[in-house]
């Protein structure tokens, strides 16, 4: 192929993925009336103040309680569950133990069952134990990452070199110390990797929230803006709530992505190559 | 490049001081620390779970006779498995599955490897914005790229209906044809993520590899082709057992659309299916019957792609 072809071949799909995006921009500073009646890409009256304290105002905030429940799942089931996954892929690499292989061949198989095929016996199991419609019935699931110990086995292998441990065990440092101050510090772009990938899981989360939650104020951004979506059928006016809160659940997203490039790309070289 | 030195290492014959540690009680102490967080909540949420379900799929909550006291939990072996394949609105979701992954995973896979080549050729211009560009759907969630797209499927709302109009086309996105519309919007989330882990994959391919190939006067597509795809097939299995794993679990788009859409109903795929049996009419033993299957069905199929992908 030739060079413009190739290059016009690019630009096409690189219009196709963000003119979505573009127009959910221009769609988020309309009113309801202009965004049936002016072009989708153009723009109309600037109403973008009136939508934004319209998402603000709406149901007392609880669009911004909605936001704060995406952080803490995400941001903590991430921080947390990171940590477990490394902890876990670092002595998968670095110890031997009988059984070992059949124990990875489990994490692998945890990487392959079906979340939803968990989801509904654990909203059954939650419901015995009373904790369904609770906080912890969609923050403990998310902290399990079985792709996360894998991908921490891979980079260990790579980041972590046995001399530096065996260094630090001569100079008397125990097992938990030569983890915690040695390999650690070497693990932490593998850190920053896993939890990105984590964190997008838990972010995305859809059916597990959906199963366990019927009280709004503890809803993700996902099931908050898709309850909200539900009401657009009996009240049209809900779609601008819609349009303009799925831009504000998108926008911090995308800025951590653009920022931090270098550790996703990581990831997903290490996770494809092996 | 990180992968390149993860891998290397990884395949490297370990000399002593580098050899994992067995034995001595701190360190066995240690492994427990180290894995026990993780292998504890794996019971907990994946382990037990899965075995729960297994259990309810053996039994039928059956009210007693006269409808006094309640419902009681009878012991029916495999009979929810029958019923549910039994059941017409089922077998019609997984209909619905076949057709919506024989249209997905061929484009979405294929448009990733084709942009991954075209990024890695050498002709492509401004190659770190048109990886961002085409990666940033992905970063969207589910439900949020299904909402999107469901405006932009809206007669009235959406640009796309009404530029189609102008030129004579008068499509339905969500009539009929309502499986290429959510395969649409799949691709769109899809493509630009596997066709970064393909370029980093082709990346990694030694350059005298594709230099040699070059001074023997193979031409760009040639190279492509016979040289470069053959090369980063582990990738391409892996992506594939991931894609097809992903597509059996079917549901956050087109729920989405459920309620706008005539071509989709609640039992539309069988994930919506099991979540109707469940929660639309409390029939658990079902609902677990079918999540059974679906996971069989991914174990089964990720074994067949694996097998097919190492005989090649």
């Amino acid at each position: 192929m030739s060079r413009p072809a190739v290059n016009a071949f690019l630009l096409v799909a690189a219009a196709y993925m963000l003119l979505p995006l573009t127009w959910l921009l221009f769609a988020a500073t309309k009113s309801l009336p202009d965004l049936y009646g002016t072009p989708g890409f153009a723009f109309a009256h600037l109403n973008l103040g009136a939508n934004l304290s319209a998402v603000a105002a709406e149901g007392d905030g609880v669009f911004f309680r909605w936001y704060l429940n995406s952080v803490l799942y995400a941001g903590l089931g991430a921080g947390l569950g990171g940590l477990i996954s490394v902890a876990c892929g670092y002595a998968f690499d670095k110890y031997d133990w009988p059984g070992k292989d059949q124990l990875f061949g489990l994490v692998l198989l945890g990487v392959l069952v079906p979340t939803t095929a968990t989801a509904l016996p654990l909203y059954l199991l939650a419901s015995k134990i009373g904790v369904v419609n609770t906080f912890w019935a969609v923050f403990v699931p998310s902290l399990v990452h079985p792709f996360g110990v894998y991908l921490a086995r891979v980079l260990s292998a790579g980041y972590v070199p046995g001399e530096v441990l065996e260094a630090a065990r001569s100079d008397g440092a125990d097992e938990l110390r030569t983890f915690r101050s040695v390999a650690l510090p070497m693990l932490l772009p593998a850190y920053v990797t896993i939890f990105l990938f984590q964190f997008t899981g838990i972010w995305n989360n859809f059916f597990l929230p959906l199963i366990m939650l019927s009280d709004q104020r503890l809803f993700p951004l996902s099931l908050g803006l898709y309850s909200w979506n539900t009401q657009v059928t009996a009240f049209p006016e809900y779609s601008t709530l819609v349009i303009t809160g799925s831009l504000l659940s998108v926008v911090p997203l995308l800025l951590v992505f653009v920022l931090l490039q270098r550790f996703w790309r990581a990831g997903m070289t290490a996770g494809s190559v092996k | 490049m990180t992968a390149t030195s993860a891998g290397t290492a990884a395949g490297r014959r370990v000399p002593a001081a580098d050899r994992p540690r067995r034995g001595r009680p701190a360190r066995r102490w240690a492994i427990l620390l180290f894995t026990a967080p993780f292998f504890t909540l794996f019971a907990a949420v994946v382990v037990a779970p899965l075995g729960y379900a297994l259990w309810l799929s053996l039994f039928r909550e059956q009210s007693s006779g006269l409808g006094f006291g309640g419902a009681e939990s009878v012991f029916t072996g495999v009979d929810n498995y029958l019923r549910t394949l039994a059941d017409e609105a089922f077998r019609h979701g997984f209909l619905v599955l076949t057709g919506y992954a024989a249209l997905y995973i061929p484009l979405m896979l294929g448009g990733a490897l084709v942009l991954a080549l075209l990024l890695d050729s050498g002709a492509a211009l401004l190659r770190r914005f048109f990886q961002l560009a085409l990666f940033l759907p992905h970063v969207v969630p589910g439900v949020i790229a299904g909402l999107i797209w469901l405006y932009l499927y809206l007669p009235g709302i959406s640009p796309i209906v009404a530029a189609l109009r102008d030129h004579g086309i008068h499509w339905d996105f969500l009539g009929d044809r309502v499986v290429s519309s959510v395969v649409n919007v799949t691709v769109w989330e899809w493509t630009g993520y596997n066709m970064i882990i393909y370029f980093a994959a082709l990346q990694a391919i030694p350059r005298e590899v594709l230099e040699a190939a070059t001074i023997d006067g193979a031409r760009g597509v040639d190279v492509a082709l016979r040289i470069k795809v053959p090369m980063i097939r582990g990738a391409l299995v892996t992506t594939l057992i991931f894609t097809v794993i992903g597509s059996l679990q079917l549901f956050n788009e087109p729920v989405v659309m459920d309620g706008v859409s005539d071509g989709i109903v609640s039992t539309w795929t069988p994930n919506m299916y099991a979540y109707a049996e469940a929660f639309g009419r409390n029939d658990y033993g079902q609902a677990a019957a079918a999540s059974i299957m679906l996971a069989v069905l991914a174990g089964l199929l990720s074994y067949v792609v694996t097998k097919w992908g190492n005989k090649k």
